[in-house]
């Protein structure tokens, strides 16, 4: 029994420093990432959280070609392209500026890359992510943003909701539509700079989207959801640092594999209490 | 003749990469903004972008087995489209589910490569699938490419009306008995077609660019659907010569000289002309007064 034990849980797991890194950061991101997700897939934004991480890789592109830090190339691109959706939302229609902003952000990065004439492993590991690579002082910079970042929600959770459920509800309340959907840009933004050093730029948006449906088919209020996706993501990333240790597989896929049949078990949950509230209904006659 | 051999380059012509690059350039280009104006008007355009980035997983499957890219570009394709057909019965639903399989996709994609990298040590492979390069496409690839644009335009010839019908409105197209749900997976498949292609040629991370970027332009500017593609296509066929012909003349730029990247011009182009665009007062509409 000890020996299936030390098998899963390989010897170093929670002792080697890049591995304690590895679990604070993933945990952090784990709970803010969810969060934001569920103000995501509320307003029917996923192809906003995917483009902001995915763009925001070109930013990491240029920061390598001048010599800059790369998660501060990261940020200023993510807040750019957020703030410009955010601001052309009004004009946009169905995605067309999102799509427009992340294409041009990828034309940029593939300059970045070419010119800078090197296969640049730094840049290419911010696409599927190096959590086993996070260092102490970016661990610390993950735990304390993601901290104001949950304050942040907290703060605007109220108006938020409410301008992403019933807008013009809002907007009668007095809340400034403006203002709530910059305000939401800036929070994907600021996620995309945490999770992307983490799990990747191309799975970023896999731990807002997987969770936060699948608990949105679970629970009934907001508060349930947002508990249910944080678990689930929680749940995901644990688990993928374990096999990830255990056999060297990407994290990205592990991640993104396991938040999957989290969303396909919730949605056949969903289907399972429908059919069973429907026989309820039906059975008197 | 100073300034004409600025600005194309001498051996433009003759070049055969050149040469083969506008073919190709051209047939994706038309195909991309046909199927563009109906990307946009039916509100797909996140998934006209998922397309591309499924296909870059079926494409490092595909180096994984050996086999062409473009064929894996086009099984990734089909697959997670129809996946995200199936799962998205809601149209409320399509957004989260479009999500959700994009990101399996993309999980999936991490895998092959991380298999790649463990089979062989080549390390441009991503780097290929991800941006590609019009130039390096391959000569034999002409015939199987125009075949692929033909089936796409095809389609969407083919369903022309029903598609416009349900895509203006669902309810008249129900009830006139037209098969909403066949015809948008008829319509999925030109678009996967298209995109598939575009992938190919742009890379995966751009194929999105010559689909949204010219029809979201000729929207603006035109009232008749016939006008709008035709304006598409010639605004898509424009952006892509431009971007070849400008890419070709980087080759003598600083800093390295070894050429600016085509997608990067192509991109820079078209947002451009849809940013000046942006500016032209719309065209009046004649009933809005």
């Amino acid at each position: 029994m000890t020996n299936l034990w030390q098998h899963i849980f390989e010897p170093g797991l929670f002792t080697y420093p890049f591995l304690i890194h590895a679990w604070i950061s993933a945990s952090a991101v784990a709970i803010i990432s969810p969060l934001i997700g569920f103000f995501v897939n509320l307003r029917g934004e996923s192809f906003v959280a995917h483009a902001v991480p995915r763009g925001a890789f070109a930013g990491a592109a240029a920061a390598f070609l001048v010599g800059a830090n790369s998660i501060l190339g990261l940020s200023v691109f993510a807040l750019a392209m957020a703030l410009s959706m955010g601001f052309m939302r009004r004009h946009s229609q169905n995605g067309v500026i999102t799509a427009l902003t992340l294409v041009m952000a990828l034309g940029l990065g593939d300059l970045f890359l070419t010119i800078g004439n090197t296969y640049a492993p730094e840049v290419f590991a911010l696409l599927f992510g190096q959590l086993l690579g996070v260092s102490a002082s970016e661990t610390m910079a993950i735990t304390v943003l993601s901290v104001v970042l949950v304050i942040v929600v907290g703060i605007v959770f109220r108006p938020l909701l409410l301008s992403s459920t019933v807008p013009e509800f809002a907007a009668a309340r007095g809340v400034s539509l403006t203002a709530m959907n910059l305000t939401f840009a800036v929070l994907v933004a600021l996620d995309a700079s945490l999770t992307v050093p983490v799990v990747g730029a191309l799975l970023a948006f896999s731990l807002m989207i997987g969770p936060a449906a699948a608990g949105g088919y679970l629970a009934k209020s907001p508060w349930g959801a947002m508990g249910y996706a944080i678990a689930v993501a929680l749940g995901s990333v644990w688990i993928a640092i374990i096999i990830g240790y255990d056999t060297s597989l990407p994290i990205g896929f592990l991640v993104a594999s396991l938040s999957l049949v989290a969303y396909v078990v919730a949605r056949l949950i969903h289907m399972a209490r429908k059919t069973r509230r429907f026989k309820r209904y039906v059975s008197p006659l | 003749m100073h300034w004409f051999q600025h600005l194309i380059a001498p051996g433009f012509f003759q070049s055969t990469e050149v040469q083969v690059a506008l073919i190709i350039g051209s047939a994706v280009a038309i195909t991309s903004a046909v199927v563009g104006v109906f990307v946009i008007l039916r509100g797909q355009a996140f998934l006209g972008h998922a397309l591309g980035d499924v296909g870059s997983t079926g494409a490092a499957g595909a180096a994984l087995v050996g086999i062409q890219a473009i064929w894996g570009f086009l099984t990734g394709g089909l697959v997670a489209g129809t996946a995200v057909d199936i799962l998205s019965r809601r149209s409320r639903e399509r957004e989260v589910t479009t999500g959700v399989v994009l990101s399996a996709m993309l999980g999936l994609s991490a895998l092959f490569i991380y298999l790649i990298t463990q089979v062989s040590s080549t390390t441009g492979v991503t780097q290929e699938i991800l941006f590609g390069s019009i130039f390096a496409v391959n000569r034999h690839l002409v015939v199987p490419m125009m075949g692929l644009s033909c089936v796409a335009l095809f389609l969407i010839a083919f369903i022309y009306r029903p598609l416009l019908l349900s895509t203006i409105s669902l309810e008249t197209a129900q009830s006139r008995g037209v098969r909403v749900r066949l015809v948008s997976l008829i319509f999925l498949f030109a678009m996967t077609m298209a995109v598939e292609q575009s992938a190919l040629v742009m890379g995966a991370l751009l194929s999105t660019a010559l689909l949204i970027g010219p029809a979201a332009t000729a929207i603006r500017h035109t009232r008749r659907l016939g006008y709008t593609m035709l304006m598409a296509a010639g605004l898509a066929l424009l952006d892509t010569w431009l971007g070849i012909m400008l890419a070709y003349n980087s080759f003598y730029w600083p800093p390295t000289g070894r050429g600016w990247p085509v997608s990067f011009f192509i991109v820079t182009v078209m947002v451009l002309s849809y940013i000046l665009s942006q500016l032209i007062p719309q065209p009046q509409s004649k009933r809005a007064q």
